[in-house]
């Protein structure tokens, strides 16, 4: 209790002591990109800084497996960032429902956005909206172009058309077909069975239809996506149960690998450190002339910490994160990050265009289990990287995996009971 | 007051530690584990009296995970006591002896590994290990046995133990130091004496030297336990929160940090990590009070 | 001294051990510092070979010099870990002298509830931490991370003393009270000077976890003035990180400052435990 009143008196203090020395304002961004600092350093900070004399800005972020814990630390210790990077749906819902993020649906730039991309950080009735929405990312596959030629194949269209591909690269011997790992998880759920499933569950009709309890996870259109991951097996590298996400890849820029089952987001590293053509293709589609769905996920916002002392200079900041500069700046300097506003962003690099240009023929869904599904214990977000490892490597059958994951659901998710 | 006076010096050599660990550690600690008792309802903490623990216990989900946790703990703690602490008292045996060379070199260069951070033990050995950049497979094959190649930390069958090995080579020098330290105080006339008799070498390490270090081996072998059942870093930066595969390497520290700080999607639940706390550090107590009443009061000690 | 003949072949044997072990030891640290040198596709291609001409590069080190002030977060490690092993080291022989030496009402309770900490992460106290160090002003300072690494300190070093303090010679500490010194002076002059071994090998393990330590550093101290050396490499070792350039690099110069300061030390070390252990 002593520390509270003291926390919250010093609070006070330091608050008062900004508007008393309302000179020169310094807001702290919280995020886990440490990928993007020199980005946010040497683009993004001086161009907001130039236009906002008085206010500066400091992007301070953390390794992402540490961001979550130490963000929460912070926040309750009062010592957090005035800004807050957005997870999207239930780790950021969280934040705002203990008080740590503001409001932000009466900023002027929120008209920027449409429903879908804030759809990731508003509340379930849509009331609130607490983060500005920054990027989205895109699955599909990308492929090295001069392998392609070599080998003489084309980029497939249809699943059976995908894995001749991967049987045409694994006679050939000279490229590992497919590089992906299952040490670090995660790549096997969300570049594999969050990348191939739309096609089957049928990107948002199927994932509304799981949230309503109107289908199972044991449904075939749920089981497909583990029986196709489970033909992945053999065409992934030798000891590909200990390969990690960056010997992933580094097996497809250093020219060893034909095809990445990638994330849009890879662009800029990828440009960086290959030294051959890349091309991107979508997931295949089940059946020749099926309508096609890709994974465009809601990925990163940024909010408002509500215990800030300078929330009025941190608005200035959040309405340019929702300005069309912004978003010409963001996209262009993180190729594969792709905005999520309304304005017409126009993207230099042409292997990013020609991803987002997938938006144009193929229907938008965001991953099935962030929203809602994984509120409880166990989470889907989390129970799924488990199962799609399983899948690949045929420790459990599709069957199998998809049961664990409707098992999980259920025990916990109403509609599903 | 029939009794002698407060003796202060008491006082006055326990009162800076007591109050330091006592405002930082205990009163922090205590804070956090207290709310094993509660529960998170609509933003309130809410007093839950034991519920959490029989969810912990009776709960199928929840206690597969912490059986699960334990009994992989247990082993890792296991390939501690049998490879760890016989290598450490083994190379501190060598080292102490007087018919070694460089002494000072090698006593230096094994307990390297000691100081490094888990960062980047853990990122050296899955260089050394990666089945694709093949350090491990090509000295294997140097040795004809490139067959024994597996990817060791992707395979449910092997990826604990591994880990505990890797574990092993970054911990020896701890129980080195320790030993070689009472080694060396164990007066030149014991030896002398012994020598006189006959007993030399082995004989000798057996018989005169290996008694006098007992205490060491026990202090040793406790904390080796304390350490095992905290332990968590090295499995989080090699084999991720999850602890793959299929939560094959999830010990009790790494179930704990997933459960408390919470992990990716998933959000941390102060409670229930508060209480898989508690009975961790019921089980430590148990081993610690077991030590200190049980063995250490038994044990006899050489004064010299 | 050398009375006893030795076996030539046991020698030869004993120092084909130890010098295969010093492989097994060493070979992952070179390996990192070996490759840090190297440009990406070498360290691909031939991760055991030797940086030459051809494969020889500083990239990763540009990149990660560029990333701040190492030299500044060099010194704060080095504040931050031997102030708090002397306050450990201190307070820690302090406290196990009172508990090895004296028979006092509740000296098993007060054993066991300073030996809580090693069975409890510190690190799940963390939020009532950060907010003593917020109501005390002591957030992004030096000291909040010397305070909490001194307390979290405390219990193994007590631990560790006093049961090395309980092999000190009753004889030798009452011929000292017998010529009328106090109980600080037996401390400080007679008993500590005995248990340097002791000493020296607590410090050496408390040093490690403190100058590695990457969570406190996170929370109670990560402006760019109190920044570690462990914090500051941190950038690069993200999980998106594929520059394994600069990560090397980083690693390499995480790992250099505390190699050259443990032997530095350790020349002190084994001075201290060979010295204090022939009485």
């Amino acid at each position: 209790m002593i520390i509270k009143t003291l926390v919250s008196a010093l609070l006070t203090t330091s608050v008062l002591g900004s508007f008393a020395a309302a000179q020169e304002v310094t807001l702290t961004i919280e995020s886990w990109r440490n990928d993007d600092l020199t980005i946010w350093q040497d683009k993004l900070i001086p161009a907001f800084e130039a236009a906002n004399p008085g206010i500066k800005v400091v992007f301070a972020p953390t390794a992402p497996a540490q961001y979550n814990s130490a963000l929460n630390a912070k926040l309750e210790g009062g010592t957090a960032g005035d800004l807050i990077t957005c997870r999207p749906f239930d780790g950021s819902l969280t934040l705002y429902d203990a008080g740590n993020l503001v409001d932000l649906k009466d900023l002027d730039a929120m008209d920027n956005f449409g429903d879908v991309a804030r759809s990731g950080w508003s509340t379930d009735d849509g009331a609130a909206t607490f983060c500005v929405p920054m990027a989205s990312v895109i699955h599909g596959f990308i492929y090295n172009k001069e392998a392609f030629e070599e080998v003489g194949v084309e980029v497939p269209a249809t699943v059976d058309d995908f894995f001749a591909v991967l049987d045409a690269f694994k006679a050939d011997g000279n490229y590992i077909p497919l590089s992906m790992g299952t040490a670090d998880q995660w790549e096997a759920a969300t570049m594999g069975y969050a990348n191939i499933g739309p096609n089957y569950w049928k990107g948002e009709e199927g994932r509304n239809a799981l949230i309503a309890g109107t289908t199972k996870l044991t449904d075939p259109e749920w089981v497909a996506p583990f029986a196709q991951l489970a033909r992945w097996g053999q065409y992934l590298g030798d000891g590909y149960e200990a390969q990690s996400y960056p010997d992933s890849q580094n097996l497809f820029t250093l020219g060893r690998a034909a095809i990445y089952p990638a994330g849009s987001w890879e662009l800029s590293g990828f440009n960086a450190q290959a030294d051959f053509d890349m091309g991107a293709f979508y997931p295949p589609v089940p059946n020749a002339g099926d309508e096609c769905y890709i994974s465009d996920h809601v990925d990163i916002a940024m909010g408002l910490n509500a215990a800030s002392p300078n929330a009025a200079q941190a608005k200035v900041f959040l309405e340019w994160v929702g300005s069309e500069e912004f978003a010409n700046l963001y996209a262009n300097s993180l190729p594969g990050f792709f905005s999520l506003s309304n304005f017409d962003v126009k993207m230099e690099d042409p292997l990013a265009q020609e991803i987002v240009d997938w938006r144009k023929g193929c229907k938008s869904s965001i991953r099935p289990f962030h929203q809602i599904l994984s509120r409880g214990t166990p989470g889907l977000a989390t129970e799924y990287w488990q199962t799609s490892v399983n899948a690949i490597r045929s420790v459990q059958t599709p069957e199998e995996a998809a049961g664990q994951l409707q098992d999980a659901l259920a025990s916990w998710y109403e509609p599903q009971q | 007051m029939e009794k002698r006076k407060t003796r202060w010096h008491i006082v006055v050599f326990l009162a800076p530690a007591v109050l330091v660990y006592s405002a930082l550690m205990i009163f922090p600690l205590f804070g956090t584990l207290q709310l094993s008792f509660f529960d998170k309802i609509d933003q309130q903490q809410v007093f839950v009296g034991l519920d959490n623990f029989r969810t912990l216990f009776f709960n199928a989900r929840w206690f597969d995970s912490f059986w699960n946790a334990l009994k992989n703990n247990t082993w890792f703690f296991v390939v501690h006591m049998l490879v760890q602490n016989p290598v450490g008292v083994m190379l501190a045996a060598i080292l102490s002896s007087k018919v070694v060379w460089f002494s000072a070199f090698f006593r230096t260069a094994f307990f390297i590994p000691t100081i490094l951070s888990f960062v980047i033990v853990g990122f050296a050995w899955k260089l050394i290990l990666s089945p694709i950049w093949g350090i491990a497979p090509d000295l294997l094959d140097l040795v004809g046995l490139k067959s024994l190649f597996l990817p060791y930390l992707g395979l449910e069958g092997t990826a604990l133990t591994t880990l505990a090995l890797i574990s092993v080579w970054q911990f020896v020098g701890i129980p080195m130091m320790l030993i070689y330290a009472s080694l060396l105080s164990i007066p030149e006339e014991v030896l002398e004496a012994a020598e006189c008799d006959g007993i030399t070498g082995f004989a000798a390490f057996w018989k005169i030297k290996l008694p006098l270090i007992w205490p060491s081996i026990g202090i040793i072998s406790i904390l080796t336990f304390v350490g095992n059942f905290n332990s968590f870093d090295l499995i989080y930066t090699t084999q991720g929160g999850l602890a793959g595969p299929n939560y094959s390497t999830d010990v009790l520290g790494s179930l704990l940090y997933r459960t408390f700080f919470g992990f990716q999607t998933q959000i941390g639940d102060i409670n229930m990590g508060a209480t898989l706390s508690v009975v961790m550090f019921g089980i430590i107590l148990a081993g610690v009070s077991f030590y200190l009443f049980a063995i250490q009061s038994r044990m006899r000690r050489y004064q010299f | 001294m050398n009375k006893v003949k030795h076996n030539p072949l046991n020698i030869l044997a004993v120092h084909a051990i130890l010098v295969i072990y010093t492989v097994i030891a060493l070979f992952p640290v070179v390996v990192i510092i070996l490759n840090s040198f190297k440009t990406r596709k070498a360290i691909f291609r031939e991760p055991l070979a030797l940086p030459n001409a051809d494969s020889f590069s500083l990239a990763g080190y540009e990149t990660v010099l560029k990333q701040g002030d190492y030299f500044g977060y060099f010194q704060n490690s080095m504040i931050v870990t031997v102030v708090s092993l002397f306050f450990i080291l201190l307070f820690g022989a302090m406290a196990a002298f009172a508990l090895s030496e004296y028979r006092f009402k509740g000296n098993t309770l007060m054993g066991l509830y300073l030996a809580i900490g090693i069975m409890i992460p510190i690190r799940l106290g963390t939020v009532s931490i950060l907010q003593i160090m917020v109501a005390s002003g002591l957030v992004n300072t030096l000291t909040a991370l010397i305070l909490v690494y001194t307390a979290s300190g405390l219990p193994l070093a007590i631990f560790i003393l006093s049961e090395f303090m309980r092999q000190v010679s009753a004889d030798l500490k009452d011929a000292g009270r017998i010529d009328g010194l106090s109980e600080y002076r037996i401390f400080f002059f007679l008993v500590l000077p005995l248990v340097r071994p002791a000493l020296a090998t607590v410090a050496v393990f408390n040093m490690i976890p403190i100058w590695n330590d990457l969570w406190f550093p996170l929370i109670l101290a990560s402006g760019e003035e109190t920044k570690t050396l462990t914090l500051g490499s941190q950038v690069f070792i993200g999980q998106f990180v594929t520059d394994w350039n600069a990560v090397l690099s980083g690693l390499s110069m995480a790992i250099l400052p505390v190699m050259l300061l443990y032997i530095i030390f350790s020349k002190q070390l084994i001075r201290g435990i060979t010295s204090g252990a022939v009485k």
